[in-house]
């Protein structure tokens, strides 16, 4: 009986001591629009901790801010040698993969968030990506993962900057996300973690709306949806295009 | 200026794709040549995937030789009996090619399969061109002008199914064109070029077509065979992006004007080896790729490849 109560009471509890600190966000964006001429956006995230208590003792609150693209399946194909070229062979299918992903934070990652922590919540790179059917009898099917990570990497599609989040008395924070131009559109989460010795204290999360816009969106959704009038508008457009150029110059020369 | 293509959905530089379009018509213009032969593989190199590149281009090429062909049609020189046979041909073949353009894109193997056709056939046609120009330049030099014989009592002339073309003044069976047809079609699938660097040289050497005609044919026969090829690709990978094409193309128009007026001040063996030597360097560079360890041997590609 004590037990159990004792059980209702730490079940009580533990809610309880996640709201003592609560983020309060705000977003200079939250809407991303893809136009014609649409070059990458930094979008900033700042904030503050609102709390009813004084500031706990004890290890200072950390800032985590992850923002992560639509996720999808990706193919991972690997080259080898054969007859002499350069061809694909193995591949792993990695169930799920987001299109974008950036973490900032207030100090060294591995630091300020626990591995179980991480596990938890998926903050890491590593951890954002999931690759739970990955064929066995491929050897190193983590090297097809890593792959994913690398190439995103280096496309500045995934990231990872420590030290980048300011925070003012454990109270204020500020950051920036850099997106890159070639955005896929979707809804992009951003989280945000408060953390104190390595565990999650508080967590808040929204979205910000990344689209297509004007132009842009009406050429989508046209071939997609009506591939047949788009491929006919495209071969008019074209042919238009080229025909009015070469009859332009000509008139230009005579 | 950046500009984000709706369909391929990268960023790319508006200049840059206007410049390339500009530089690849102005060869295109030197040499009577389309061009996509070229242009394909310059956009995999900036960046475009792969499927786009392909599907884009063939759509850009209609365009591009729609101008073309008017011109020739002003001057009657257009075999229109011809130009139908190599169109059925054609619409077979595109057909063909993109069947196994969509069955190799899901078994991961397109890129090889492009790169591979690059590199066979611009060795081919590159090695032959440049041979034959460099024996054609080594006779001009000794002032000896022997015309070409050209041989027409070959097999060619045993088939079946045998009809009358007027304007180039043939009586042959329709089985030759029809396979020369099928095969630059499927090559326009999978490579996304018009293949009028196919065509003309099996038209001439041959059907033994006479040389005024074989150009304004040819481009009558990709016109209809790549916009055959852009709606394919437009409904079954959804991969044609129409603002990419558009300036391709303006790049494209005005640098084979250009082109043009360079290419009528230059001796035409000296052209014929410039075109084979730059053919070969696309298809050397090209090979290289495929010899060389890659500096990333890993590769994404969208989910779902079953």
């Amino acid at each position: 009986m004590l037990k159990r109560l004792l059980v209702a009471l730490a079940l009580c509890a533990s809610p309880a001591l996640a709201v003592e600190e609560e983020v309060v966000l705000g977003l200079s964006q939250d809407r991303v629009a893809i136009t014609a001429n649409f070059d990458g956006s930094e979008i900033l995230v700042f904030g503050a901790v609102k709390r009813e208590a004084p500031i706990p003792s004890g290890p200072p609150l950390e800032v985590i801010v992850a923002v992560s693209g639509p996720s999808s399946p990706v193919t991972v194909r690997r080259k080898e040698r054969k007859l002499g070229i350069w061809v694909n062979t193995d591949s792993v299918l990695v169930d799920e993969a987001p299109s974008f992903y950036a973490v900032a934070t207030s100090a060294p990652l591995n630091e300020i968030l626990s591995d179980i922590e991480d596990l938890r919540y998926s903050v890491s790179i590593e951890r954002a990506i999931r690759s739970v059917g990955a064929a066995m009898n491929i050897r190193g099917a983590q090297e097809f993962a890593d792959a994913v990570i690398r190439i995103r990497e280096h496309e500045s599609l995934y990231s990872i900057r420590e030290d980048t989040v300011a925070v003012d008395e454990q109270t204020l924070f500020r950051t920036s996300i850099e997106m890159p131009a070639d955005l896929t559109e979707g809804d992009y989460v951003a989280r945000i973690f408060l953390t104190r010795g390595g565990s999650v204290v508080s967590q808040f999360e929204t979205t910000i709306d990344v689209r297509k816009v004007g132009l842009e969106r009406f050429l989508y959704n046209m071939s997609r949806q009506q591939p047949v009038w788009y491929g006919l508008m495209s071969l008019v457009i074209a042919i238009a295009a080229g025909w009015g150029a070469s009859t332009a110059f000509r008139l230009l020369r005579e | 200026m950046q500009i984000y293509l709706p369909i391929a959905e990268v960023s790319v530089n508006a200049f840059l794709l206007l410049g390339l379009g500009g530089m690849v018509g102005i060869l295109s213009g030197m040499f009577g040549v389309g061009g996509g032969f070229l242009m394909t593989p310059l956009l995999f190199f900036i960046g475009i995937p792969p499927a786009v590149a392909v599907a884009t281009e063939a759509n850009q090429i209609v365009a591009s030789s729609f101008s073309g062909v008017l011109a020739h049609f002003r001057r009657k020189t257009v075999d229109l009996r011809m130009g139908t046979v190599l169109l059925i041909g054609g619409l077979i073949g595109a057909a063909l090619g993109v069947v196994i353009f969509n069955y190799l894109k899901s078994l991961g193997q397109v890129d090889l399969l492009v790169t591979l056709c690059y590199v066979v056939f611009l060795g081919v046609v590159g090695g032959l061109m440049f041979i034959e120009s460099l024996n054609a330049l080594r006779k001009s030099k000794k002032g000896v002008s022997a015309p070409p014989k050209r041989r027409q009592r070959g097999w060619v002339h045993a088939m079946p199914f045998k009809m009358r073309f007027r304007t180039s003044g043939l009586y042959i069976s329709v089985i030759p064109p029809a396979l020369v047809g099928l095969f630059v079609g499927v090559l326009s699938a999978i490579m996304g070029v018009g293949g009028g660097f196919i065509m003309v040289p099996a038209m001439i050497y041959l059907l033994g077509m006479p040389t005024k005609v074989v150009v304004g044919t040819s481009l009558f026969q990709i016109i209809f065979v790549t916009a055959f090829t852009t709606m394919l690709h437009a409904t079954t990978n959804f991969t044609v992006d129409v603002v990419l094409a558009v300036l391709l193309l303006v790049g494209g128009v005005i640098g084979a004007q250009i082109g043009t007026v360079i290419g009528a001040r230059m001796p035409a063996e000296q052209l014929r080896v410039l075109l084979a030597a730059l053919v070969l360097a696309v298809c050397g560079k090209l090979a290289l790729d495929l010899l060389i360890e890659p500096s990333e041997l890993f590769s994404l590609g969208t989910g779902g490849g079953h």
